[in-house]
């Protein structure tokens, strides 16, 4: 690929002191407590693409999309912006005007004492955007339409909204300042899923129409499914799975993938026993050593108990990045047969 | 076979300021011996409300202001505080969505089971500590006997979901109320969780009632469901037909909402709008100004639940007397 991509990540770690105060350390005689919470990531996101990463509370998912837009500093690794290392590109307000976010909960994401107009205008205003008041206004009832609002609800307040309004409200926002890149954490995560509906058709409307790329945090694998172009399965703040949408979910490689899969309620009701994955994710702190996965996992042997997998491609499918000693020793039974086709997933 | 619960048109209210507020209007259904019945519907439509009303915990200042609730045939929606709280754990057990609320910080897990097992079966100490071990074995804590001391902080999400179940079935109770049983845990643990529920109910022939968001837990749960929409029920009948063959516009749309786990899809069907709040709930149909079948009858009148095949759905296409109006019907679809 000739291009560069928008977005690119290198070896990314994010590390949380999460130690007791000094003196209760000191006195109970412990040391230091580090929690891992992402732990040397690499993708690339080409412009115009969508890439999620998707992964259980606590996979480091939402640290991931911190890192990304700079609200975080990493402890170790690149984030390249067009090729210029974030934190040079965060210093210079016509790069930082390229890339914006949407939070998951929009009852929290929106200052409650401001009107909507005002709200969608910051960024505006904060990069300088425009230099009169009349196209100010112009811009803000611009995308108030856009995002399926009314112009006149910009004299409004948050609260006279629902979830899926707001949500509409975070967007305008967030494309107020003609962003190119676009982090979503959980955007959907807080509403219905007849609201849901609403905003992902938004959102794939806005990429097609504005080119946008966007980087897409999400726990629910049917929605990712809908969005993305490809998608990373996070697992105790590793990649476990890095693969082409369609390829992920045809023939998904790491044990994890298909753990995910396998534990989502059938809504079609074929009677199938499901069979769930046993124990717990373990603590990001004091995490296992080799495979992160391998406590839980059927295909664990001693050499995934002692040696990390790197992500490689895996065996037959090289579009699949698979972070797995089974599957680069062909343990795990070469490619699964076509994964149960007819399941649809459900959170409503 | 007489129902275990029987719910005839309950009828919730929430005086405010600005007037009242009814969250819950002419909500009727039954549950029998050993049925799961699934509550699904989006939030604010009531479903953790009816809930709360069977157990008899609504939140000030809302109260039952009409109908009736039976457990076993008696009326249990006019009992005193104490007389109700007889009822709950002993004959309805309840499973809330958030296990760490649920449980008291203060007390070990075993000293809250051999409470509530001793309040409620009579037994003495030893003889109650025995059942809470057996209790947090047959829930699949590991190392039972050991973990019965512990507290609550130190069992994580999905283990503590486990003891409030324990909790909820130690007194054998004949229905549990599970609220949103699975709702803050993980994909993975949910999925041991609802197991582990599903096979208790049916061992046990306990009897469910099992309110959720989500449609794949109640497809693989419940045997009935029914979907509520602005404190109404708009469908109940068989899990089976109402997944694959909702009759009502609103469950039609809900399900066809759900974004497909096989396959990617252009454009995903979604309802325009939103539920109504509570204070604007329009005339006639609270759905009709979301309702892609809208006719005229919807806006005046309110219809009732309608036999249509194996559902029964409130909705007037269904009333053999609105059928000729349908030719007229005024589609904005």
């Amino acid at each position: 690929m000739a291009e560069t991509p928008i977005l690119e990540v290198e070896d990314l770690a994010r590390y949380f002191d999460v130690s007791r105060p000094w003196l209760q350390r000191v006195l109970a005689g412990e040391g230091k407590r580090i929690l891992r919470a992402v732990d040397g990531i690499s993708f690339a996101i080409p412009r115009g693409t969508t890439l999620s990463l998707v992964g259980e509370s606590g996979c480091g998912k939402s640290t991931v999309a911190r890192l990304v837009v700079g609200l975080y500093p990493p402890s170790r690794g690149h984030v390249r912006f067009e090729g210029m290392e974030l934190e040079r590109a965060r210093a210079i307000a016509e790069q930082r005007r390229r890339m914006q976010m949407i939070f998951q909960d929009p009852y929290a994401s929106l200052n409650p004492r401001w009107r909507v107009k005002d709200i969608v205008a910051e960024p505006i205003r904060a990069f300088g955007m425009t230099p009169s008041a009349a196209a100010q206004q112009a811009k803000v009832a611009e995308l108030l339409t856009q995002v399926g609002l009314s112009p006149l609800d910009g004299e409004k307040f948050p609260h006279e909204f629902s979830g899926g309004q707001r949500q509409r409200i975070s967007i305008a926002r967030a494309l107020s300042s003609n962003p190119d890149f676009l982090v979503c954490d959980e955007p959907t995560s807080a509403l219905d899923v007849s609201v849901q509906a609403q905003i992902l058709n938004l959102m794939k409307d806005l990429q097609a129409r504005l080119g946008l790329t966007y980087l897409f945090i999400s726990h629910n694998l049917a929605v990712v499914r809908q969005v993305s172009d490809r998608i990373g399965v996070m697992y105790l703040g590793r990649l476990v799975e890095l693969a082409p949408a369609e390829t992920l979910f045809t023939t998904p490689r790491h044990p994890y993938t298909r753990a995910l899969m396998e534990a989502i309620p059938d809504l079609e009701m074929t009677g199938r026993q499901r069979i769930p994955v046993g124990g717990e994710v373990p603590s990001p702190i004091s995490p296992p050593s080799g495979c992160p996965f391998h406590p839980r996992c059927p295909l664990a042997n001693d050499r995934c108990k002692a040696e990390r997998p790197g992500l490689i491609p895996a065996r037959a499918t090289e579009q699949s990045l698979t972070a797995c000693h089974a599957v680069e020793e062909g343990r795990d039974g070469g490619l699964p047969a076509a994964q149960r086709i007819g399941t649809t997933a459900t959170a409503l | 076979m007489a129902p275990l619960l029987e719910v005839r048109d309950l009828r919730v209210e929430f005086p405010t300021r600005r007037g009242i507020l009814t969250a819950l209007d002419g909500v009727s259904f039954s549950i029998a011996p050993g049925e799961v019945l699934g509550v699904v519907g989006e939030s604010g439509a009531g479903k953790s409300m009816t809930g709360a009303a069977i157990i008899g915990l609504l939140e000030p200042p809302g109260r039952i202001a009409g109908g009736q609730i039976l457990l076993n045939g008696k009326r249990i929606d006019n009992l005193r505080y104490d007389q109700m709280r007889r009822i709950r754990g002993r004959e309805i057990g309840a499973i809330f969505q958030d296990p760490l609320t649920t449980l008291n910080p203060l007390y070990t897990v075993g000293e809250q089971l051999v409470e509530t097992i001793r309040t409620h079966l009579g037994l003495d100490g030893a003889e109650a500590r025995k059942r809470a071990i057996g209790w947090l074995e047959m829930v699949g804590i590991p190392a039972a006997a050991q973990r019965v001391d512990s507290y609550p902080h130190e069992f994580s999400g999905g283990m503590r979901q486990r003891v409030v179940i324990a909790l909820a079935l130690c007194a054998e109770p004949k229905l549990i109320v599970a609220d949103e049983p699975t709702t803050a845990l993980d994909v993975s643990i949910q999925a041991q969780v609802i197991a582990l529920l599903k096979g208790l109910a049916r061992d046990k022939g306990t009897s469910m009632m099992l309110v959720t968001h989500d449609m794949g837990v109640i497809a693989e749960t419940a045997d009935r469901v029914a979907v509520m929409y602005a404190g109404r029920i708009a469908e109940i009948g068989p899990v089976r037909e109402v997944v694959k063959h909702p009759k009502h516009p609103y469950s039609a749309g809900l399900m066809a909402s759900i974004p497909p786990l096989d396959r990617k899809v252009e454009h995903l069907a979604q309802i325009d709008g939103a539920m109504p709040r509570l204070s604007a709930i329009p005339r006639g149909c609270a759905f009709n100004p979301r309702c892609p079948e809208v006719f005229a009858r919807c806006l005046v009148e309110r219809p009732a639940l309608l036999a249509t095949g194996a559902t029964e759905a409130a909705c007037w296409l269904y009333d053999a007397a609105s059928e000729k109006h349908a030719p007229e019907a005024m589609r904005h679809g």
